[in-house]
């Protein structure tokens, strides 16, 4: 009994327990996929939205004829789970922010963590499954390589 | 016979504080200031973006359904209504990313958190940039004949 703790010593039992800081890696992600994000999502926007005739431009045949290259597949997968589980953070820190109460926070975190796993089985799926060619399917609606039947 | 109260004590009036307290916190560096102002926009433009997200994820993925479905779903998106929805999602997404690049080079180096207003300054100047070079454009494929 001969030292007296600093103020505000970290507990010890803090100190012991190790493992995954996911609060740093949270912080850490948000930066790492902001900046991928950038490239991936004006790159987007300049493609759907700028180039030629712009959003007009866009339809079934359209999202086919990108999906069929491997490199829009690629894009956009990285769009999808990047800017999900990013915007999915944020929202995170913002019902952290916000949400006093305890049962509504563990309600709305539980919205957000359910809505994220959901879209990105989704969206992961829509891509990897996609078929542009759907049979019975009007042929000046899909893209020009569909075989005419 | 009334008890008596502090109110009724002899000589309990309170003097007028010669100082007016202030309405509000003033002469902090942060609070109303650039850094402040910042934050919000960051908050606001996010959870915008979020929500279209959402919403987007869902429309695309009718490309699964069928081509007419997305097609019905897509074609909406062309109207000037959506149009001027989609130059406010370009506006927000931009504030977002170039406030965003800010934000990093405050946590990363010395030279952004000295010059951190300075930054935010730099961003309103090339989010104007990056509208002027959109919003033409856009409104040329929304407005214009086709």
């Amino acid at each position: 009994m001969s030292l007296i703790e600093a103020p505000r010593s970290p507990a010890i039992q803090r100190r012991k327990k190790r493992g995954i800081n996911w609060e740093k890696w949270g912080w850490i992600y948000m930066r790492a996929s902001g900046v991928v994000l950038i490239v991936l999502i004006f790159g987007h926007l300049f493609v759907n939205l700028v180039a030629g005739e712009g959003v007009n431009a866009i339809d079934f045949a359209f999202v086919a004829g990108k999906l069929a290259d491997p490199f829009w597949v690629v894009w956009d997968t990285l769009l999808l789970w990047l800017a999900l589980i990013h915007g999915a953070n944020g929202i995170r820190t913002i019902i952290n922010d916000y949400a006093n109460q305890p049962v509504v926070r563990r309600i709305l975190l539980g919205a957000v963590a359910v809505s994220t796993a959901v879209l990105l089985i989704l969206g992961t799926l829509v891509i990897y499954t996609f078929d542009p060619c759907p049979a019975g399917s009007p042929a000046d609606l899909l893209p020009s390589f569909c075989p005419v039947p | 016979m009334p008890e008596k109260t502090a109110g009724t004590l002899v000589g309990d009036k309170p003097a007028a504080p010669k100082i007016a307290m202030p309405r509000r916190p003033a002469g902090t560096l942060y609070r109303g200031r650039e850094g402040m102002w910042s934050w919000v926009l960051h908050r606001i433009t996010g959870v915008a973006i979020y929500f279209f997200l959402l919403v987007h994820i869902l429309d695309t993925a009718l490309v699964r359904v069928s081509p007419e479905a997305y097609n019905a779903v897509i074609d909406t998106y062309k109207t000037p209504i959506m149009g001027l929805g989609e130059t406010a999602l370009v506006a927000a997404i931009g504030l977002h990313a170039l406030n965003g690049l800010r934000i990093i080079l405050i946590d990363f180096s010395r030279w952004g958190t000295k010059h951190q207003r300075l930054m935010f300054w730099i961003v309103i100047g090339l989010w104007v940039v990056l509208l002027i070079g959109f919003v033409p454009r856009q409104f040329m494929h929304i407005f214009g004949a086709h």
